[in-house]
């Protein structure tokens, strides 16, 4: 069994129209290797389904996104995600799905559960479900009668992750401190593509080593070896966010013609350029973990 | 008080926002920006040592941790609080949180997603976040830096991220009793929603801001409280705490112009 695979070929298996669910949060450890080749494709159409950072400002500024399926889209140490804010105020979002930040994780939970819904209180009384009139909500069939929302699963086509280590059979490690909920995306997908750091022929752990696994291989589609394949996001515990390019990426959404710009500069020549623009390998490695 | 002007307004408004999570007991203290964060910190050192914190990231730290690059210090863990369980946490309703929203209407109702039309706002935001979970779930306390009819509208807030206490919100079988809002600390003035029908009032006021003033710059009329007083001013052992907890200063930066705690009356 041998899983390893290239972004060329992850991005070969999405169709236009599919619903993909990106992993990470905000600017931390975004499939951003795998993103640039979506860049670089003509797929289209996508619902896109994200803890947003980079990657959601990205693929509208490509026009990319029919639908976006969100809690937010922050690079937090730049609070407004330039791209994201630039689509959302010209109107050219026409289909979304804001959601509170937990309803979303129900919601993968319900579809990795293989259940209709899970019921929440969260979204109640708020402009969630007026905005969202496929919210439903549920009365308890128990004496307290309480009605909540029924959060419908958020089933995947795809699930897009980027970890620090996987190996060939499609193991995982998540050596940071938070795994996020890249567990709960895989689950959610029909097929679930992981690029990592570094992609070794097989993982021979300790026991506490082993417990920076968060989600089981046969939820694993395929893995790429990506070396700082979440760069600009951050990838603890290898490296941190890259604060010069967020800056860069920011004040390229103010100048005219400035997306085509960045992705002649950054996405047109592929990974290998990509390190390059962004000072090399030895530079990237060493972009310090951000503290909070 | 030995000088009246040694305390800026930033360091008068981190004594006030720790008053948010007096008497809370055993819940997580989430301070989220600069001035929240030193208060929940102070909160925790002073009055309300059964506070739970986190180092910002993903570990429960029972030292708050002080803000800015940290040198030679090294947090010391005393257990494990990622995302995940936050949710735990929040649908637990273990939790007091201090936001800065953007928008806040008379009902204790908040938005973050965006300003203007839903379809094509004027301006978007971060998105809702977690204000629908935490607001129906747990205590909240809000953070307004600057006081304004901008932050404080007329109206109902343009996208309701969090819940408040107007009752055309809520239907029939929906709880609204975990929910909860403490107080909101401004750059004028401390108010909270527990007047008549949770009405808003102001329950002190900074030095050198009139009752006025604020009335003014809000968008709803507001009630003063039967004991409203001047904000207290920070002690020295509180100063000395804030800045222990800012070697770096970071809380200058949090209000426009750092201006001193007393001001001269307008």
């Amino acid at each position: 069994m041998d899983k390893r695979m290239t972004t060329a070929d992850v991005v070969g298996a999405l169709r236009d129209g599919m619903t993909i669910g990106f992993g990470g949060w905000g600017p931390r450890r975004k499939p951003m290797a795998i993103v640039r080749e979506i860049l670089r494709s003509p797929v289209k159409d996508l619902t896109v389904v994200a803890y947003g950072g980079p990657e959601v400002g990205m693929l509208c500024a490509a026009g990319k996104v029919r639908k976006l399926v969100f809690g937010f889209a922050t690079l937090d140490a730049i609070p407004l995600e330039p791209y994201y804010r630039k689509a959302r105020e010209a109107g050219e979002l026409k289909e979304l799905m804001e959601l509170d930040e937990g309803m979303f994780q129900w919601g993968l939970r319900a579809a990795g559960m293989r259940l209709p819904f899970l019921p929440t209180r969260c979204g109640l009384a708020t402009d969630v479900v007026k905005l969202n009139p496929e919210l439903r909500t549920i009365r308890s069939p128990y004496e307290d009668g309480e009605v909540l929302i029924a959060m419908p699963a958020l089933k995947l086509d795809v699930a897009l992750l980027h970890v620090n280590v996987a190996d060939r059979l499609g193991n995982t490690l998540v050596t940071g401190p938070d795994p996020y909920f890249d567990h709960l995306f895989a689950r959610a997908a029909d097929k679930c593509y992981v690029s990592a750091e570094r992609v070794e022929e097989r993982l021979l752990l300790d026991a506490a080593t082993a417990r920076s696994n968060t989600f089981e291989r046969y939820l694993v589609t395929g893995v790429v070896e990506a070396p700082f394949g979440a760069h600009p996001t951050s990838c603890p515990s290898d490296y941190g966010w890259d604060m010069s390019h967020f800056k860069r990426y920011a004040a390229s959404a103010g100048e005219e013609g400035g997306w085509q710009a960045y992705v002649d500069e950054f996405v047109a020549g592929g990974e290998a350029a990509y390190q390059e623009k962004n000072g090399g390998a030895e530079r990237l490695a060493k972009l310090p973990l951000p503290v909070f | 008080m030995t000088d009246k002007t040694d305390f800026t307004l930033a360091e008068l408004m981190i004594v006030a926002a720790s008053e948010a999570w007096r008497g809370d007991g055993e819940v997580l203290a989430s301070g989220l920006g600069v001035i929240p964060r030193l208060g929940a910190s102070l909160a925790k050192l002073t009055h309300s040592e059964g506070l739970l914190m986190t180092d910002s990231e993903a570990f429960l730290v029972e030292e708050p941790i002080p803000l800015g690059p940290r040198g030679d210090y090294q947090p010391k863990y005393a257990g494990y609080m990622p995302f995940e369980r936050v949710f735990e946490c929040v649908w637990g309703g273990r939790r007091h949180a201090m936001v800065g929203p953007t928008q806040v209407d008379r009902w204790g109702q908040t938005n973050l997603s965006c300003v203007g039309d839903y379809a094509k706002p004027k301006s978007a935001m971060l998105g809702v976040r977690g204000l629908p979970g935490n607001s129906i779930n747990h205590i909240n306390s809000f953070f307004v830096p600057a006081h304004s009819k901008r932050v404080f509208v007329e109206g109902e807030v343009d996208m309701v991220s969090g819940v408040g206490f107007k009752p055309e919100r809520w239907n029939e079988g929906e709880r609204n009793d975990l929910m909860e809002i403490r107080i909101v600390v401004t750059d004028l003035c401390v108010m909270d929603f527990d007047g008549p029908s949770r009405a808003a009032r102001v329950r002190s006021l900074h030095p050198g801001v009139s009752f006025g003033e604020v009335q003014e710059k809000t968008g709803f009329p507001l009630i003063a409280a039967p004991d409203m007083c001047e904000t207290p001013h920070p002690t020295a052992a509180q100063l000395a705490l804030i800045r222990r907890l800012d070697p770096h200063e970071l809380r200058a930066t949090a209000i426009k112009g750092n201006p001193p705690g007393i001001r001269p009356a307008a």
